[in-house]
């Protein structure tokens, strides 16, 4: 049986130039980020020290959180505690209702996407505008995003542009991404300033100042901060960080690990509502203090939503990220769902990897990712009761050197019927795209006692 | 009593089942160098498929099997590095071999070309491959067992040696042909190659074409050029798989047979 993954990617796949193009592209992110590390000699102290402020965050995570909310509170920021999406969805729309808001802008937070955020808005007959170009683009495709940093990363400017000729109007046959970004940016403008409200993500949040900071490189974010006199801010509550001093060790990472970037174009720190404006943030827990609580998997939470290990995952760059059909696609993602619970289908992930290791090699944080996904593999069997059984089988053949040696003889006896395509083929799925390899006929083990050992 | 010279020979089970031609080189070349090689035909997996399909109940009672079998070693030499890696670095995972004479067996368990460069100083074999040779970094060599210098890591990392480049440094005739990827996956991944036909091929057939100038690939690990041999038999083009045990053996004569 092939995995649902698999099977969402043979739609992907089947697009070949779709399929190069979303590589080529992804693996520029890599490339850049590459080339930025090798600009930074301190590199490896970097993501060590990085990833010693956030363990030592994790630890002591319950007294900062209330450092955080006693910081926040003195700024004049009002604190919500939500334990589910549910909970966190409710608490942004009941906000948005008691003032009779009807326009969002809102900028990129995965979280909300985690969350599901838009529907439930939508559903209240609030209207809600994503103002990230690349959330814009998939929001007007009615899409998800495929990608946490770049959401349309797998659209072609042909197909955007037609998007925007359908959606927005724009010129039939405009495929330059320049002047289409100018288009979207002034439907955008006339949005923001007819908006009652803004949602926006938080990429950290200092416990010693109360201070949330959000990153971007398209000011959206911050443009949304500064015009409504709402601000929701929305965010996990491992986005903490103690200290600011602490600050600049994540963003030296962040935007480099993100897009090859030194820094990101704005970096905004929020300390407190704007004079006659309000700011709420809403923390959310969503299935972390889990995370938080189990050893294996903690460190999971020190992610800072930088996209690299997507960006360097074979199987992310190859499937796409609905192959995924998470929030939260490639590795980092198939080790949150188990725990997120946004969707069914989560636990599988865990097996969509070679275990090429990657993505621990390239994350910023030093999250042990692909150690991760063996421990949900281990945690997690999704193996049905056939192939549990089988396991056990072959395992146990395996303790017995001449059960071992008689498989393999069987399987050569039968190798060349194994290499044909017919219906019920146990090696089928080895055959999708491959062939069986030559078999040589005779294992090393007979050889070596045919001619090493003398008979007893 | 096994010294230095007594090596245990280590055949992966996919290694003896449909690769035996590389356990031969393997044998070739360490006997060439003057060792003492030592098969136990009774070997069979150490466990590595069912410790990355979660199985870790069927996995440890493979482990302690293999750890028992090769007990009496000084130094375990493997034609494959993902195996190596299972048993260096991932048996504590199971709860055990984290130390004392168990530990020590583990960290003296080899991939052969590592064994080969650290330990005898990368020998030459007399090696001749008139060939345009392409190099595939097995991704658990590669990570795990650290046999090469890794794209992802920054300029402070500890400088390390690239194996597999220094021993084929030594054949005469070997041209080594650059790829654009230096260390990306080709798709094998064990268990992830059958459930995960589509993508595990369609990887395969892009690290194919990235070599598409070489004659051959090469690499320490049987389980990716099968992998990569399954993509090319389908596809009809890309260079042909060989294990670096094959070509490194090149000038040698056949296997005694005592």
């Amino acid at each position: 049986m092939t995995a649902r993954l698999d099977q969402r990617a043979r739609e992907v796949l089947a697009d070949e130039d779709a399929v190069r193009r979303h590589d080529a592209s992804v693996f520029d992110l890599r490339q850049r980020r590459d080339a930025a590390v090798a600009e930074v000699p301190d590199w490896e102290a970097l993501r060590e020290r990085a990833s010693g402020i956030k363990r030592h965050l994790l630890d002591h995570l319950d007294r900062y959180l209330e450092r955080f909310e006693t910081q926040a509170r003195a700024a004049g920021v009002r604190v919500h505690w939500a334990t589910d999406a549910a909970s966190a969805n409710r608490i942004v729309s009941e906000l948005l209702a008691a003032r009779q808001v009807r326009q969002v802008i809102k900028s990129k937070s995965m979280l909300t996407e985690e969350c599901g955020l838009n529907p439930v808005l939508e559903a209240r007959g609030i209207e809600v505008v994503d103002t990230d170009l690349g959330e814009r683009i998939v929001q007007l495709a009615g899409e998800p995003p495929s990608h946490i940093i770049v959401p349309a990363i797998h659209r072609s400017r042909f197909e955007i542009g037609a998007l925007f000729h359908r959606t927005m109007g724009t010129p039939e046959g405009e495929s330059d991404p320049e002047r289409l970004t100018r288009l979207a940016r002034a439907d955008l403008r006339r949005k923001f300033t007819e908006a009652d409200a803004a949602i926006t993500g938080v990429n950290f949040a200092v416990a010693e100042t109360g201070s949330i900071v959000v990153v971007t490189n398209e000011g959206n974010a911050d443009l949304g901060m500064s015009l409504p006199n709402l601000h929701i801010a929305c965010m996990g509550l491992e986005k903490l960080i103690p200290a600011m001093s602490d600050l600049p060790v994540f963003l030296r990472l962040l935007a480099r690990s993100a897009t090859g970037q030194p820094i990101s174009v704005y970096t905004s720190v929020v300390t407190g509502p704007r004079p006659g404006a309000e700011l709420h943030v809403v923390i959310v827990d969503n299935g972390r203090s889990e995370l938080l609580a189990s050893d294996g998997h903690r460190g999971a939470l020190g992610c800072i939503r930088c996209g690299a290990c997507l960006n360097t995952c074979p199987v992310y760059r190859k499937a796409g990220g609905y192959a995924y059909d998470q929030p939260i696609p490639g590795p980092i993602g198939a080790v949150l769902a188990p725990s997120l619970r946004a969707k069914e289908g989560g636990a599988e992930l865990a097996q969509a990897s070679s275990l090429c290791g990657s993505c621990s090699a390239v994350c910023p944080m030093r999250i042990d990712l692909h150690g991760q996904l063996l421990a949900w593999r281990r945690e997690n069997r999704t193996a049905g009761a056939l192939e549990r059984v089988v396991t056990f089988v072959a395992a146990t053949a395996m303790t017995r050197p001449a059960l071992f040696g008689a498989a393999g003889r069987t399987a050569a006896n039968f190798w060349s019927l194994l290499g044909r395509r017919f219906a019920g083929n146990p090696a089928a799925s080895w055959l999708h795209g491959r062939e069986l390899p030559e078999h040589p006929g005779e294992s090393f083990r007979a050889q070596w006692l045919r001619r090493r050992e003398t008979p007893k | 009593m096994a010294t230095e010279r007594d090596i245990g020979l280590f055949i992966p089970c996919y290694v003896d089942q449909l690769a035996p031609e590389v356990g031969w080189a393997t044998v070739r070349i360490l006997e060439h160098l003057g060792h003492r090689v030592h098969y136990d035909p009774e070997q069979t997996c150490c466990g590595q498929p069912f410790l990355n399909t979660g199985a870790a109940g069927d996995a440890a009672r493979l482990a302690r099997g293999h750890l028992a079998r090769f007990a009496r070693f000084d130094a375990i030499v493997c034609p494959s590095g993902s195996c190596v890696a299972t048993v260096r670095h991932r048996f504590g995972e199971l709860g055990f071999g984290e130390q004392g004479d168990e530990a020590r067996q583990r960290a003296n368990t080899f991939e052969l070309g590592e064994y080969l460069v650290d330990r005898l100083g990368t020998p030459d074999l007399g090696a001749r491959f008139p060939h345009r040779v392409a190099l595939l970094q097995s991704c658990h060599g590669l990570r795990d067992l650290g046999l090469g210098p890794r794209s992802e890591t920054g300029p402070d990392a500890e400088p390390v040696r690239n194996v597999v480049e220094q021993l084929l440094g030594t054949v005469s005739g070997l041209e080594l042909v650059p790829s654009s990827r230096a260390d990306e996956c080709c798709g094998f991944g064990g268990s992830f190659a059958v459930k995960f036909p589509e993508v595990s091929t369609r990887m395969g057939r892009a690290r194919l074409e990235d070599f598409s100038a070489a004659e051959y690939v090469t690499g320490t690990d049987v389980s990716c050029l099968l992998h990569l041999a399954g993509v090319r038999a389908h596809t009809g083009t890309g260079p042909i798989p060989i294990h670096l045990a094959e070509i490194l053996a090149s000038g040698l004569g056949e296997a005694k047979a005592s």
